[in-house]
């Protein structure tokens, strides 16, 4: 979890959620951690121009991407400005 | 009500670039004292007290993350985001799906709605809440109207952050009577709580457009829709000052009546809450490049209290020359004392009030973060 989103999680910077792919699990997490979805995503399911996903390390764009357990994804916050 | 019952006098709410600080004023408004910054590094469009209940709403741009809306009930010790902020509809197959960039504009419902309250954002979308900004719906009379693209301006005509839908007003005497100010887009209204709107742009200039007497497209930059007298309503527009007279439904050019060597562009517009003919504005340049600063250095707020046919100049108090002020068009309210106080915040963090309706200033606090909104309360 990238620090601007430790306000949803309670200060936590490892989670564990569940999911078949990518959408899912960022459902189960906003179940987990209400609102914290819409802030990666917008109302049209689009993830945010700052916010990249990363799979394993892999930068993935794609929400139905497939997951396997144990899988680590990498929730990154670009912070540009002034 | 949920707020400290021992709070007596004036809340201010200064929404800044960089968080939201509270300003409150003993019962006398001699001494102040400061309150926070909520939400530090986070962006407040706009933060509104609805006095029925004692709720405390703030449109915050997370910096990246989107846009929401915050809510507090024990006038800002604690915040809650809103369960289900503003949002587009979702999309339907290849239609083009908008998406909230940012919450730019609350305006508490009618005051027979306890719990009502609208939002406006940015790109233009106008948003509804009943149950005190817990969860917002889109109003889609308006936020799928099947001409709302052609209303709209481009992207080149609009304000930095992007374009915006801003200044709602319901009208105290007909809560199904809305009036929305968009830039750029112009005034429309709706008689019927949203679900249809007609442009109200008749009389009001558009010199950047091909046809300056179109029907829609005008840059409004703030609407005020006077809280007691029926059916009076000013705008301070990029291309002027106007009273709306609703007989007639053609916007008068009460600007002209200012000094020529001072003219009449602004943003802010701010009514006496009780006298339909007191209004103050704060002139800024709007020649060639549009600096939007204060003429020639020398800020002024200008007061009529004959319904714009004079304006007195009011900068006692202020500096006298090299200062700069930017002035937004949130940046400038009035309370609801009886002897009212005026207040406005600066784009370089200045807070300043008058107390004797604008004969006097005096600073109330500096080295705040730009200035974004400015709204009083009387407790």
């Amino acid at each position: 979890m990238p620090t601007p989103l430790i306000e949803y999680t309670g200060g936590l910077r490892d989670v564990e959620a569940n999911g078949d792919t990518l959408d899912d699990l960022l459902r189960d997490l906003d179940q987990r951690y209400p609102g914290i979805r819409f802030r990666m995503l917008d109302e049209q399911d689009q993830i945010r121009v700052h916010i990249k996903l990363f799979v394993n390390a892999e930068l993935e764009r794609s929400l139905d991407l497939r997951l396997n357990n144990q899988d680590i994804v990498i929730i990154v916050a670009a912070l540009s400005g002034g | 009500m949920a707020i400290r019952s021992s709070l007596k006098g004036t809340i201010v709410l200064v929404g800044t670039r960089k968080g939201l600080f509270v300003l409150l004023g003993d019962v006398g408004r001699q001494k102040w004292r400061a309150e926070g910054p909520h939400f530090l590094g986070q962006i407040v469009h706009h933060a509104v007290l609805n006095p029925a209940s004692g709720t405390m709403l703030a449109a915050v741009r997370a910096g990246h993350l989107g846009p929401t809306i915050f809510r507090s009930t024990d006038f800002g010790k604690s915040w809650k985001e809103a369960s289900s902020p503003p949002a587009f509809p979702k999309s339907s197959g290849d239609s083009y799906g908008w998406s909230v960039g940012h919450v730019f504009w609350l305006s508490k419902g009618h005051a027979s709605e306890p719990k009502g309250w609208y939002a406006g954002t940015s790109p233009h979308g106008l948003f509804r809440s009943d149950d005190d900004g817990v969860t917002w719906q889109s109003v889609d009379g308006f936020n799928l109207h099947p001409d709302r693209a052609k209303w709209l301006g481009g992207s080149q005509e609009a304000p930095p952050d992007g374009a915006t839908l801003h200044s709602i007003n319901v009208d105290p005497f007909d809560k199904s009577h809305l009036y929305v100010g968009m830039s750029s887009g112009g005034v429309f209204e709706s008689i019927d709580a949203g679900a249809t709107w007609k442009p109200l742009n008749q009389g009001c200039v558009a010199d950047f457009l091909p046809d300056p007497n179109a029907e829609y497209g005008h840059d409004p930059h703030c609407l005020r829709v006077h809280p007691t007298a029926r059916d009076v309503v000013y705008q301070q527009n990029h291309c002027g000052i106007y009273r709306l007279d609703r007989t007639a439904n053609r916007w008068q050019r009460i600007g002209d009546n200012m000094p020529k060597e001072i003219g009449d562009i602004g943003f802010p517009v701010v009514l006496h809450p009780r006298d339909p003919d007191t209004l103050w504005v704060f002139p800024m340049d709007g020649t060639s490049v549009w600096p939007r600063v204060s003429i020639a250095g020398k800020p002024a707020v200008y007061r009529s209290r004959d319904a714009g046919a004079t304006w007195q100049r009011q900068d006692k108090g202020m500096p006298a020359a090299q200062a700069w002020f930017t002035v937004k068009r949130q940046a400038m309210t009035a309370d609801q004392h009886q002897s009212i106080g005026l207040y406005f915040g600066t784009t370089g963090g200045e807070m300043w009030s008058s107390f004797d309706e604008g004969d006097t200033w005096q600073c109330l606090m500096l080295h705040l973060p730009q200035i974004y909104s400015v709204e009083a309360h009387t407790l």
